[in-house]
């Protein structure tokens, strides 16, 4: 018996899964599974984190429902995945924030955007907010450069701590020896594995959706988007660098690397985001944990957000609209920072957390 | 009046599919009537995993040649001589091209899975299974056009002289109805889950057998065939049992329920008595005389009772083993005569010769005084708790069938040819495969038959 009831069911199902194994082709899952004759909670979480919830593995399967056999592993796995981000939160104190997570995230949300309108109004005069300002350090005759700098590094930093600790409780419940380190080579055999989304692809034809035609439709939007956030990183990583080492202070002309990178990555950040959620709202209903959806709305809306308001603040930044697109971008982006530990953003770490490990595995197998 | 095709498939596994495909491919317009409802569509083929094809030279995912001459020996092998040479030795060659032709149709490889190594060489396996292949096959199909109906129960063929006219057809909202169509290409399967039939040949013991496969392989299509004057083939009272767990559901319970661990132990009836050498080849070879020999054991029970030392030496297994701390203890859970099974274990562990254990050859572990002896791979059952899983007979196939051609087409009882009907997969599988099985091998034959009974459908169909 396990902590709870669906760690219970997904032990079921391994045990069901690992005297078949006809899926064994499909992703790392059922490999990592047959390397195993029981299943500790630590062994369940990490199978739930390395599934992509592609569904191959259900649309395969001769004992999926209405079959007795009641076989769902993906639904079952994402259950036991949006439990796991609980378990691991760091503080465990906010763990109770995936409960109801699109709220917290929605009510979050709302309240940075909201502080950052306020904050501007109340600290700088009508004509400022509403002025038109342009050329170097325009920005910052809204908020100062310093001010700005230290709220975000301090968002960030907090939500890097935050996730650094949530991987070590998750690590150390999932390795075997516990405490054990992840080999150079692991990490790089993950880093390729997530870069390619390698099992969202279900054993090679695509991703199931809402029928039995698989598509690559939900692995190109997740590029879009992570790839997005990405570029947007770096977009900001570079003008930090501009601005310190160079004195070039931002906005940047159109041309300028940052705006490159940013305007790429926003795009994707836009396009990606909305792509999610048209698949995921069409997703056949038994392949999903249906009490995740607002987690996943949450986070989806969340980078559309950051997205949106970072491309109109491009298009509009030399207008008399640059001000209050300004607070709404920083309000969107300090959200996205704090919230980062306690939503789905979370699901990439411990996916490629699982990655790392399965390499391991696969590393150790091989050896021995 | 109801609707008229160029060829119509009965049945909906691999055979049928095939068949339809290569029909429409050969330009012919094409039903498929499945008697099942959507999710338990493709018979056996749902519970398959590999296809046995010859082929002179490693491919991605065999490791080595396999060439028609090694698969006929094979074949001859475990039929004992049990088949139709020209036949089989047609079905080896077209195989060769099944292994590209059947990727064409959208089927996908992989490598041998964990715990078949044994198979590397020999058997293509399908990625995710037989049902990933069957939804490849379906989905191809019905983009090429072909019309599929499921929960279509046949209820007569209208045959005249041999030659096929219609078929009576009753679907479950829109009522009863006839097909007509220019060539039949019967694909349904066999009657391993007609126990009603099965007991004509077993008896009441029949009610005692699992059937591995879904309840709706009736064998309907067979029987309404050899009625109106198709000649058989194949033994009627043979079918395929294996051992598998006596938890197992009725129908369906698939490759899962099965048990490899008849070696490592001893195998008891109720009343706690041996009945056959448990190490007498090695696994694979005789993994299919154990589901006969149960059926011959009072009520179709047995017991595969062993220690816990040898837990982890095979596959794990859907129901856990049922285990006590004592020998006692393990016959009360069972229902066994606690004294018999304790007698039963001190005399087969007295009897145990020393020797050097090695499951992958034929070791020299050994009884000696007992009767029935254990010949290879004999270790005392002495260290706790003793484990046991409850088998009875799981029925996979049945060997009956029609007789057909070359190409596929259905031989009359007065040793005609059909105009028009052909046959292909389990219904006709008794022409190759009179008695026995080698792993893959029933999906060999629904894919080589399948693709000419479809190819010579459509020919037919369309002069």
């Amino acid at each position: 018996m396990h902590g709870t009831r669906i760690l219970d069911e997904a032990d079921r199902l391994m045990t069901v899964c690992n005297s078949c194994r006809y899926c064994e082709g499909l992703c790392a899952v059922f490999p990592a599974m047959e390397m195993r004759r029981a299943f500790s909670d630590g062994d369940l979480n990490y199978l739930a984190n390395l599934c992509h919830s592609c569904g191959a593995c259900y649309v395969d399967c001769q004992f999926s429902p209405p079959h007795e056999f009641n076989v769902n592993v993906p639904r079952t796995l994402a259950v036991a995945r949006a439990e796991s981000y609980a378990a691991y939160a760091w503080p465990q104190a906010l763990s109770g924030a995936f409960a109801r997570n699109g709220l917290v995230i929605s009510i979050i949300a709302a309240l940075s955007m909201a502080a950052f309108i306020v904050g501007f109004v109340a600290l700088n005069d009508r004509s400022v907010l509403f002025g038109v300002h342009t050329g170097p350090g325009a920005f910052y005759r809204l908020m100062p450069h310093n001010a700005m700098a230290a709220l975000f590094s301090a968002a960030f930093l907090y939500a890097i701590l935050a996730l650094v600790m949530s991987v070590r409780a998750f690590w150390r419940d999932i390795g075997t020896p516990i405490g054990g380190r992840a080999d150079g080579g692991s990490i790089v055999q993950a880093i390729r594995d997530a870069d390619e989304l390698r099992y969202l692809h279900g054993g090679g034809v695509g991703c199931y959706n809402e029928d039995d035609k698989p598509t690559d439709r939900r692995k190109l939007f997740h590029h879009l988007t992570f790839y997005g956030f990405l570029l947007c990183f770096a977009a900001t990583s570079v003008a930090t660098l501009y601005h310190y080492l160079l004195g070039r202070e931002a906005p940047y002309p159109w041309w300028d690397l940052p705006v490159v990178l940013g305007t790429l990555g926003g795009i994707g950040l836009v396009v990606g985001p909305i792509g999610l959620f048209v698949a995921k709202s069409r997703r056949a209903p038994e392949l999903l944990d249906e009490n995740s959806t607002g987690m996943d709305t949450g986070f989806i809306a969340m980078l559309f957000l950051t997205g949106a308001t970072g491309m109109l603040l491009l298009v509009l930044r030399e207008t008399a609209a640059m001000g209050p697109l300004l607070a709404l971008h920083l309000g969107a982006v300090f959200a996205l920072f704090i919230t980062m530990p306690y939503g789905k953003f979370v699901h990439g770490i411990y996916r490629f957390v699982a990655l790392v490990r399965y390499a391991q595995e696969r590393r150790n197998e091989a050896g021995s | 009046m109801g609707s008229k095709y160029d060829v119509l498939v009965i049945g909906g596994g691999n055979a049928a599919l095939c068949a339809a495909i290569s029909a429409r491919r050969g330009g012919a317009s094409v039903l498929v009537l499945e008697g099942a409802p959507k999710f338990y569509r493709g018979g056996n083929t749902r519970h398959t995993r590999n296809m046995r094809c010859a082929h002179d030279a490693a491919t991605e995912i065999l490791t080595g040649p396999y060439t028609e001459e090694e698969f006929w020996e094979d074949l001859l092998r475990v039929t004992g001589g049990k088949t139709d040479e020209v036949l089989a030795r047609h079905m080896i060659r077209e195989s060769k091209d099944i292994l590209n032709w059947i990727v064409e149709q959208g089927v996908r490889w992989q490598p041998s899975l964990g715990g078949t190594l044994s198979l590397g060489r020999t058997n293509s396996f399908f990625l995710g299974g037989g049902r990933a292949m069957l939804n490849a096959l379906y989905l191809t199909a019905e983009q090429l056009g072909v019309e599929v109906e499921y929960d279509a129960e046949v209820t007569d063929l209208v045959i005249e002289d041999g030659m096929f006219l219609a078929a009576r057809l009753k679907r479950p909202i829109k009522g009863e109805t006839e097909i007509r169509a220019g060539a039949l290409v019967a694909a349904a399967g066999g009657f391993e889950a007609n126990i009603e039939w099965l007991k004509q040949y077993w008896g009441e013991a029949a009610d005692n057998f699992l059937i591995r496969g879904t309840p709706y392989n009736r064998g309907s299509i067979l029987k309404m065939l050899l009625d109106k004057g198709v000649q058989e083939v194949g033994d009627p009272t043979q079918c395929h049992a294996v051992a598998i767990d006596a938890r197992a559901p009725k129908f369906d319970g698939g490759i899962i329920t099965r048990h490899d661990s008849v070696v490592f132990g001893i195998v008891v009836n109720k009343h706690a008595q041996r009945f056959y050498d448990e190490g007498e080849d090695i696994w694979p070879k005789r993994y299919a005389i154990w589901g006969r020999l149960v059926a011959a054991q009072p009520d179709q029970i047995a017991y595969i009772i062993f220690d816990s030392t040898v837990v982890t030496s095979f596959m794990p297994t859907l129901f856990p083993p049922i285990a006590g701390q004592t020998v006692a203890e393990l016959a009360g859970k069972l229902n066994l005569d606690p004294a018999a099974l304790d007698k039963t274990i001190t005399e087969f562990n007295a009897a145990v010769r020393p020797g050097t254990f090695d499951h992958t050859i034929l070791d020299d572990c050994r009884t000696e005084g007992i009767t029935p002896p254990k010949t290879h791979w004999a270790r005392r059952i002495e260290t706790p708790p003793y484990l046991a899983y409850p088998v009875r007979p799981g029925i996979t196939f049945t060997y009956l069938g029609t007789r057909v051609t070359k190409e596929a087409r259905m031989l009359m009882a007065d040793g005609k040819p059909s105009a028009n009907m052909f046959a292909a997969g389990e219904i006709m599988a008794g022409n190759v495969l009179g008695k026995g099985y080698a792993a893959g091998m029933g999906m060999t034959i629904g894919s080589v038959f399948g693709r000419i009974a479809g190819r010579e459908a459509a020919k037919h169909a369309r002069n």
